[in-house]
């Protein structure tokens, strides 16, 4: 079986491993093997959350610089940040909703211009998909759903291979019963908004 | 019920490696369970400390690591399958039990995991804690995978067993925390009570006993070593004279890495996961069949610096490196070798066997990035509303026309380093704050103010305390007691009112009755959302000559939330704002934006704990109205 490579980056709370954890039982669901990698040490104190997911028959689980398929961003500045693992064939998905960091709320430190992170991710990698997570979070009901919304957008894509069936099934198993209307709902809205114009 | 606790043999889930261990402990029936919790072990104990609450299983939250080994080895002693887990730096601190315990040995089946961290994504250091199952002499097992930590932790305690000693597990936080799929199990029924049977001959370590002893743990790691020669945990894959040796998640890449070169009817890999002792004559089998051989392990170089002296033993002439280039006269290409820094991946294990056995490779190419703006980093900072700011602010004011050195200890509030608190001088491990404040009080003429938690003052804070008293030493501690311990995820500690989890067979210690016991003459407490009045009483303990302690009393705000004890309130910058910034620039809570030059506050994550309320200048923030 082909290895698909997908790394997530996010901002702590973000729910990102959650994400990660809908991929995996979709995984389970389809019969793909899958491993998985997370670095959480400091979310819960303002940090970045990175996940390494390893679809398919490469038995590593963590990801090296360069080797992306695939770079799912939940923040903008976080998914230029992680540019070192892509290259010219990964594709990118990214929330374009920004999340400053701490410093830069306080201005002391430098947030890229929303449309020069566009600009460079679009020249340096083999795609793009650019949508607001957080609108269709809201739009949804829950801004608590932007990781939902943004797993929309990459099933869309087609790049892992899963059913919608399947990913549905999925979040069912591994998120709240309570959310799981507002997560289906966002679920569509980001598979909408993927779909190439 | 637990979903680790599923009857359920065959069902196929994906778990954590952290839950994948606790499972296996659980299917090779562990009857006694002990801890102190620490990054990357931290979920294991999680899972062990629920399932405990609704199974025949013990489980504890142990005060410190050397606490836990030997509270464990008493269990292993009485015969029951005990299990004993701890983060790396945690078994320098069960090291003295360690030890001895490896000369006693056990009766249950006994494990202990160590859980290291290369690359140091959340410890101090990235020790090699291979070396303390040399050091020791405990058998010691190394898995690759998840699923293979399941069945490893089953084995360990069988292994544990016909040897009669403790097992050391060794994970590394790409174990811990990568998630898998596993399946599951039968869950063995766990003998729950043991009978400690006399034994002075071996139990009790006078020198006469102990040079016996010595004598009989010698004895076993050569039975030991036979045992890992046939070890189904040993083994070789693929043929060719390129020789691979590797453990841990090293053998992941490498297995990757021979399929991406094309190179897997030349390459021959020797798969080590029961790795002390080493599997002396399967190595020496394997080296015979090589023309070289690369040696692939994070770390030190514990297995390449052995297969060089079996080679030698056997006068086997083959290149072997890891991590040492060798004699330079053989005109070896050795120069690009591994490391013995922070982690590996699959793409840097894959270019360095290419360049290794000469295999021609290109790499994917890297990407010019130098185009790439500055973004601002976003290092981890303490939360909005956490008592711990407070306290340093007051601290900070209080001792501000001083020359203070601040020793700092090991818990969410080192991150109090950084600006602008800035509060946090020296520290190297658990219970050093107070100590080290010691000699420095006595080394220099400067004010020592040290800072230490409650867990971590439980830890190994208390016996630095009662020889500051001995000694009549000249600092003040701090203690920050949030009522948990913070960092690794809200585990108890012996001063938490555990009733508030609806547990009622706990006991409790006061930790200001634990310091005035101890003698320390100047005790006094504050309450930190208090500023002025906090200051005050901060003045008063730097004005006393000789040991004073602060106890900080506020609990966790995570915590706090997350058990419904505080409402968040939000607090509003109003137009009485002159701009001051002395909030900012202050205190630096993350819950502070500017927006067109205006200090804002993010009203969805404020807490209103007021600290900035209480120290703007114009009296500007104000109670959000609702």
């Amino acid at each position: 079986m082909k290895t698909t490579r997908l790394v997530i980056v996010a901002v702590g709370g973000q729910g990102n491993l959650l994400a990660s954890k809908v991929l995996g039982e979709a995984a389970l669901i389809s019969g793909v093997p899958v491993r998985m990698s997370e670095i959480h040490g400091m979310a819960q104190r303002g940090g970045v959350v990175e996940s390494a997911i390893v679809f398919g028959d490469a038995t590593s689980s963590i990801i090296s610089d360069g080797e992306a398929d695939i770079l799912l961003g939940f923040e903008p500045a976080e998914t230029l940040r992680a540019i070192n693992r892509c290259s010219k064939k990964t594709m990118v998905i990214t929330n374009t909703a920004t999340l400053p960091p701490f410093t830069v709320g306080i201005g002391k430190g430098s947030y890229p211009e929303v449309e020069e992170i566009k600009t460079l991710l679009e020249a340096k990698t083999a795609g793009l998909v650019w949508l607001d997570a957080m609108a269709l979070a809201r739009e949804a009901g829950s801004p608590m759903s932007v990781n939902i919304v943004l797993l929309g957008a990459l099933i869309q894509t087609g790049a892992l291979g899963f059913t919608k069936e399947s990913v549905i099934e999925a979040i069912r198993r591994r998120t709240k019963p309570a959310f799981l209307d507002k997560n289906l709902k966002a679920f569509e809205l980001g598979m909408e908004a993927a779909k190439t114009p | 019920m637990h979903k680790l606790l599923n009857d359920s043999p065959g069902e196929k889930v994906m778990l954590l490696g952290n839950e994948a261990i606790a499972r296996g402990a659980v299917e090779a029936g562990v009857a006694f369970a002990t801890t102190y919790p620490g990054t990357p072990s931290s979920e294991i104990s999680l899972n062990l400390f629920q399932m405990s609450q609704e199974s025949d299983l013990y489980f504890e939250y142990s005060t410190n690591e050397k606490v836990a080994l030997e509270v464990a080895a008493a269990a292993a002693n009485s015969g029951l399958r005990t299990f004993c887990m701890m983060k790396h730096v945690g078994v320098n601190v069960a090291a003295d039990p360690l030890m001895t315990l490896a000369y006693v040995g056990v009766t249950g089946g006994m494990v202990i995991l160590s859980a290291d961290d290369p690359a140091m994504f959340s410890s101090q250091n990235e020790q090699d804690n291979r070396y303390y199952a040399k050091f020791g002499g405990l058998p010691m097992l190394e898995p690759s995978s998840v699923a293979e930590a399941k069945e490893m932790i089953k084995y360990a305690f069988e292994l544990s067993e016909s040897l009669g000693q403790p097992v050391l597990l060794r994970t590394t936080t790409r174990i811990n925390h990568s998630n898998a799929f596993v399946t599951f199990g039968e869950i063995q029924k766990p003998q729950t009570k043991g009978r400690f049977i006399k034994d002075p001959h071996r139990c009790v370590t006078v020198p006469v006993v102990s040079r016996g002893l010595h004598v009989k743990l010698l004895d076993k790691l050569e039975k030991a070593t036979g045992m890992a020669d046939v070890s189904p945990f040993n083994f070789v894959q693929g043929s060719g004279k390129f020789g691979v040796i590797t453990n841990g998640v090293s053998f992941h890449y490498a297995e990757d890495a021979v399929k991406d070169l094309g190179i897997e009817d030349k390459a021959r890999i020797l798969r080590l996961g029961f790795t002390n002792p080493l599997p002396e004559t399967l190595i020496k089998t394997f080296l015979k069949e090589c023309d070289r051989v690369l040696v692939i392990e994070e770390g030190e170089p514990f297995m390449e610096e052995a297969v060089k002296a079996f080679g030698q033993e056997e006068g086997i002439v083959i290149p072997i490196n890891g991590k040492f280039k060798g004699s330079k006269s053989k005109g070896e290409k050795t120069k690009n070798l591994f490391s013995r820094l922070s982690e590996y991946d699959p793409a840097m294990v894959r270019e360095k066997i290419a360049d290794y056995f000469g295999i021609e490779y290109a790499p994917v190419e890297k990407m010019d990035n130098t185009d790439i703006p500055e973004i601002a980093m976003r290092p981890p900072n303490l939360c909005s509303g956490c008592s711990h700011r407070a306290t340093f602010y007051e601290v900070k004011q209080a001792a501000k026309d001083m020359d203070v050195i601040y020793p700092t200890d090991i818990g969410c509030y080192t991150l109090g380093f950084m600006p602008p608190l800035s509060m946090g001088d020296f520290v190297v491990c658990m219970g050093s704050s107070v100590s080290t404040s010691c000699g420095f009080s006595r080394a220099t003429d400067q004010k020592v103010v040290s800072f230490i938690g409650d867990s971590t003052f439980f830890h190994s804070g208390i016996t630095g305390l009662v020889n500051a008293v001995f000694n009549k030493h000249n600092f003040t501690l701090v203690i920050l007691e949030n009522d948990i311990t913070a960092m690794t995820g809200h585990q108890p500690h012996p001063g938490v009112d555990m009733e508030r989890f609806g547990l009622d067979t706990f006991g409790r210690v006061n930790i200001e009755k634990l310091v005035r016991a101890l003698g320390v003459e100047h005790v006094s407490i504050v309450k930190p959302f208090k500023v002025k009045k906090s200051i005050e009483t901060i003045k008063e303990a730097l004005e006393f000559k000789g040991v004073s302690v602060i106890i900080s009393q506020e609990p966790c705000i995570l915590y706090a939330k997350s058990i419904k004890l505080k409402t968040p309130r939000p607090f509003v910058v109003t137009d009485k704002c002159t701009d001051h910034k002395e909030c900012i620039n202050g205190i630096a809570c993350p819950s502070f934006y500017i927006e067109e030059g205006r200090v804002k506050i993010d009203a969805d994550t404020c807490v209103g704990c007021a600290l900035c309320a209480q120290i703007c200048p114009e009296n500007a923030i104000r109670p959000l109205k609702q």
